[in-house]
């Protein structure tokens, strides 16, 4: 069974870019563009790890990070929070709000692939 | 024979009842009572006469014998002022009473703007000025003891007689003034007593030197005829008069008679009404005749009884003594006695209210501010101060009889004086009559009058190596022949006295005139330059002082507790209702009360004010124009003070409202700041994260695809326009908002602008978009920048072709004119705009629909910009299908038809 992981991106681009990175480190990747129905995906779908971005049509990083840390299934599931918007605020919002690991954009792709592979180590085999 | 004991027994006698008759006097003016009498022209023409004091009644005569007719100018210069310028003194008199003058010094100080610089100098000036006379009249009641005493004791001790006798005259006279005018304390300086006893001594010395004169023409003589043909032999007889010392004499001896203080006292503050004025004027000038009738024949005869070397000063006494007629010697006594007494009384008193009032009460109340606030006995220390000035002067002309030797001649001595006060002259006519002259002008020609009097005429009396060595005289000061005191400017072979008396008030006059031509009033000044030479024109000759209904006190304690505050005014009343005896109720309205009262309340709200105010309740005076002005000038300044308080404060709070209001604006444009900065930062960064992510990617990954790489490189390609026309959306709204940059306004077709607009917009978008317009209304000429119109309708054309979600996408673009303004509206077909976000739409960054948007929202917000500096205005408009913006240009300014 390959690694499955849920990207919430709405920039295409971006979105392809991390699509083709962790597909060729052997993930299966469920893009969502939009963050209205995604917490709910995610739940559906239990993936080994999510990738969020935080400015989203629907709903935004935070609030989908918020509704699955109050499920309490989900509660040590890892989430990787990518954002354009490099302010240590949002860093302090995420930690909160119980990210996993916050990443600046733009990320080199090494940065991007080794916290991926960090943060599902001793979960995926 | 006549020993010293008996002369001063009589003397006590004659002083008690002097006092008696004041005393009588005093009581009946206080009970209203003898008017008849007191306030009759008759007591006014005689207490006039202080003006013939023992330099009259001994020196004429010493004069008379020294130096010929002369002597009869120091009666003819009253005599012209009172003939031929007696309304020079009425309006005198009408100032005095209008502005309650008490001294000459006063006056010139009030005419002059109220200064009290000039005050203190006129009150210096005349302090010094009649030192001499006070020694004067010294001199000859001494003269006159030593000649009963040297008769008493024999020649041989005469000398210690004299310095002795000279002391107890003058502690004499100085109790005898403090008694007289010190007793109680009139508000307004007038003693109705003194002027009594004052007209009493004149008839005295007037019948005394008449009975001298009767008894030499009749008794000695034998007969009128007889005594003229004596006089024809006698060497005053053939004596040469001077022209110039004439003149000079007449003209000091006018001056000091308006300007003496003890004159100015009895003519102007004693005043009871301007009428005596007119009676004063025929029946003064014929005192001063009968009172100088006897003078050359008693000169005359004197020459011939007596020995050379007796003192022709004294001949009114020695002559009857020498004929044994001891009784006519007496009253020749009591006469010169009576000259000096009421002399040295009224010119005391009149420079001692003139020096507590300019002087030590000033200071006084200087000192005592800085102490404890009791206002104490005001009262007490008034009374005080003005003993301890009696003192003062009468010392001063110790001083001066003990320094001058006590041998000058008595006319001589009081000709120092005169020229002493007739400084006072150009400041005093000059205030009354010109509105022109000033206060400066007053200080200098007073400075300089007064100095070279000093130099010329007072330093020199006291002779060669007394006040001034003798090489001053001859030399002048520093050796400078110019400033010899008889021969000042090198002008030798005048007569000292027309020398002096030229020179001072020639120079005083010519000083007052051209500085006050070349200075500027202060507006009091101004204010009491027109009070003083329009003085008729506003007030009434009548009898000064309020009289107040017992019901205006009510009014007056309502006004007081306003001005000096509840407690204070209280106390006030309180005080004053004790003082007048009274243990309930009120205090009477008398004119002391009212008066105090006006003092009391000039403290606080100015002199003009308070006597505007007080004659408004209890006058039913109607206020001048002049006293309103004055009002005003004084309310000014605190207005003016607490204007300048009040705008200093409002300027305060605006400050600090407008630094508050600042302080919010920048706390919002800092956060508005931050917000655009990380909205530039996301903007910047999301296509800077594919870029980085893909080129990557095609360096570090191998075995990719042909397709992929050019895929990639496309993906790289596209971001980077991306992010390159954000950079320059950025820096244009920059340069919008800034206001730089210039409109290229021309004339040019709408339909043109349209036309290329959407070209422009659909060739940079595959999506197809049905576009419809209508040519015919498009056909309007702009003045405007058609470049900058073109990229607002590029942009709305666009946002439809992106954000229009109808299946068969369709944009219409309609032309309208309203009123001046055309309009153009963008309609598209599609869901529109969510209503919570209308008012978001031309924010920057407000882009609302990231999904299909690849612009950084900053379209809208340039749109705005560009539309307002073309003087329109751009809205969004719910349309219920759909999305509409409507764009108005000014027709005013830019649209003409074509």
């Amino acid at each position: 069974m390959s690694k499955h992981v849920v990207l919430v991106e709405d920039e295409t681009n971006i979105a392809e870019a991390i699509r083709f990175l962790l597909g060729r480190d052997g993930w299966r990747v469920e893009t969502l563009a939009n963050g209205g129905n995604a917490a709910e995906v995610i739940r559906a779908a239990r993936p080994d790890l999510v990738m969020l971005d935080v400015m989203l049509p629907g709903k935004t990083g935070f609030e989908i990070l918020a509704e699955l840390r109050s499920d309490e299934s989900l509660a040590d599931l890892p989430v990787l929070m990518l954002t354009a918007r490099g302010q240590s605020r949002d860093r302090e919002m995420a930690i909160q709000a119980g990210v996993s690991r916050f990443m600046t954009k733009p990320f080199s792709n090494e940065e991007m692939l080794s916290a991926v592979r960090e943060l599902t180590q001793g979960r995926v085999s | 024979m006549v020993t010293l004991n008996q002369l001063i027994g009589v003397c006590l006698v004659y002083v008690a009842g002097l006092f008696l008759v004041a005393f009588l006097a005093e009581r009946a003016a206080l009970r209203g009572k003898g008017n008849w009498l007191l306030r009759s022209p008759l007591v006014y023409t005689l207490s006039l006469s202080i003006y013939c004091t023992a330099w009259t009644f001994y020196g004429a005569v010493g004069y008379a014998a020294r130096s010929g007719l002369e002597y009869v100018t120091i009666y003819l210069g009253p005599s012209l002022v009172m003939i031929g310028w007696w309304w020079v003194l009425r309006r005198l008199v009408r100032i005095g009473r209008a502005q309650r003058v008490t001294s000459v010094a006063d006056l010139i100080s009030a005419r002059y703007g109220k200064s009290n610089l000039l005050a203190v100098m006129v009150t210096a000036m005349a302090v010094v000025g009649v030192t001499p006379y006070i020694a004067l009249q010294l001199q000859s009641v001494t003269l006159s003891v030593s000649i009963f005493a040297t008769q008493d004791a024999g020649l041989g001790n005469t000398p210690q007689i004299n310095e002795n006798a000279a002391f107890w005259v003058a502690a004499g006279l100085a109790l005898f003034t403090v008694l007289f005018g010190t007793r109680n304390l009139n508000a307004n300086e007038r003693h109705h007593g003194v002027v009594i006893a004052v007209a009493v001594e004149a008839v005295v010395k007037l019948v005394a030197l008449l009975a001298v004169g009767a008894f030499v023409v009749w008794g000695v003589a034998g007969g009128v005829a007889e005594t003229v043909a004596r006089i024809d032999a006698s060497p005053i007889g053939t004596w040469q008069t001077s022209g110039g010392r004439w003149t000079a004499l007449i003209v000091v001896s006018a001056a000091a008679f308006v300007c003496l203080p003890r004159m100015f006292q009895v003519m102007v503050v004693e005043n009871d009404d301007e009428r005596h004025l007119q009676i004063a004027s025929w029946a003064f000038p014929l005192y001063l005749m009968a009172i100088s009738l006897f003078v050359v024949p008693i000169a005359v005869i004197g020459l011939e009884l007596m020995p050379a070397g007796a003192n022709p000063d004294l001949y009114v006494l020695t002559v009857p003594l020498s004929q044994g007629q001891n009784g006519l010697a007496m009253l020749a006594f009591l006469g010169g006695f009576s000259s000096a007494t009421s002399m040295v009384i009224v010119a005391t008193l009149a420079l001692s209210t003139m020096m507590s009032n300019h002087i030590v009460m000033p200071l006084w109340l200087k000192l005592s501010q800085t102490g404890a606030q009791q206002s104490g006995d005001v009262r007490g220390v008034v009374i005080r101060a003005r003993r301890l000035s009696i003192l003062l002067i009468i010392t001063l002309g110790y001083l001066y009889y003990r320094a001058s030797g006590g041998s000058g001649a008595l006319a001589a001595i009081g000709l120092i004086s005169f020229g002493g006060v007739a400084q006072f002259l150009p400041a005093l006519l000059g205030g009354i009559f010109w509105r022109g002259s000033t206060r400066t002008g007053a200080i200098a020609g007073l400075s300089i009058g007064f100095v070279i009097w000093m130099f010329t005429m007072l330093l020199p009396s006291f002779g060669p190596d007394g006040a001034l060595p003798a090489s001053v005289f001859e030399q002048g000061v520093f050796g400078l022949g110019i400033l010899r005191p008889q021969a000042l400017f090198g002008i030798t072979g005048l007569d000292p006295t027309v020398h002096a008396v030229w020179w001072s008030l020639s120079l005083n006059a010519l000083l007052f005139f051209v500085v006050s031509i070349f200075s500027f009033p202060s507006p009091l000044e101004r204010l009491q330059g027109a009070q003083f030479v329009n003085v008729f024109d506003h007030s009434s000759g009548a009898a000064r002082g309020w009289v107040a209904s017992e019901g205006g006190v009510e009014d007056l304690m309502i006004m007081s507790q306003r001005i000096l505050g509840g407690a204070e005014a209280q106390a006030f009343f309180a005080a004053q209702a004790v003082g007048q005896g009274r243990t309930q109720g009120p205090p009477l309205p008398t004119p002391e009360f009212v008066q105090a009262l006006e003092r009391e309340l000039a403290a606080s709200v100015g002199a003009a004010t308070a006597n505007a105010m007080i004659g408004q309740i209890i006058g039913g005076q109607a206020i001048s124009v002049e006293d309103l002005m004055a009002v005003a000038d004084e309310s000014a300044q605190i207005l003016e003070y607490s204007g300048r308080l009040e705008a200093k404060s409002l300027e305060l709070t605006q400050t600090a409202q407008e630094l508050s209001q600042a302080n919010e604006k920048l706390t919002q444009l800092s956060l508005q700041k931050d917000d655009f900065l990380s909205q530039i930062s996301h903007e910047l960064r999301t296509p800077m994260t594919s870029i980085r992510s893909f080129s990557e990617i095609l360096r570090d990954m191998e075995g990719l695809s042909e397709v992929e790489k050019t895929r990639y490189a496309s993906i790289i390609h596209s971001e980077t326009i991306r992010l390159t026309r954000l950079l320059d959306d950025l820096l244009d709204l920059s340069v919008l908002e800034s206001g730089q940059g210039s409109l290229n306004a021309q004339r040019i077709s709408l339909h043109d602008v349209i036309d290329r607009a959407v070209t422009t917009a659909q060739a940079s978008s595959a999506r197809i978009l049905d576009i419809r317009r209508t040519v015919g209304d498009e056909e309007v000429m702009l003045r405007t920048d058609g470049d900058r119109l073109a990229q607002v309708f590029i942009n709305l054309v666009t946002n439809a072709i992106k954000y229009c979600d109808a299946e068969q996408a369709v944009l219409d673009i309609a032309v309208r004119q309203d009123d001046n303004e055309v309009v153009i509206d963008f309609t598209d077909n599609g869901s529109g705009i969510p209503d919570d976000a209308h008012n978001l739409v031309f924010e920057k960054f407000a882009r609302l629909n990231s999904e299909q948007g690849s612009g950084a929202g900053l379209g809208l917000a340039i749109c705005r910009e560009i539309i307002t500096r073309l003087e329109g205005e751009i809205s969004y408009v719910p349309y219920p299908k759909g999305a509409r913006f409507e764009v108005r240009l000014s027709c005013l300014a830019s649209v003409e038809n074509a």
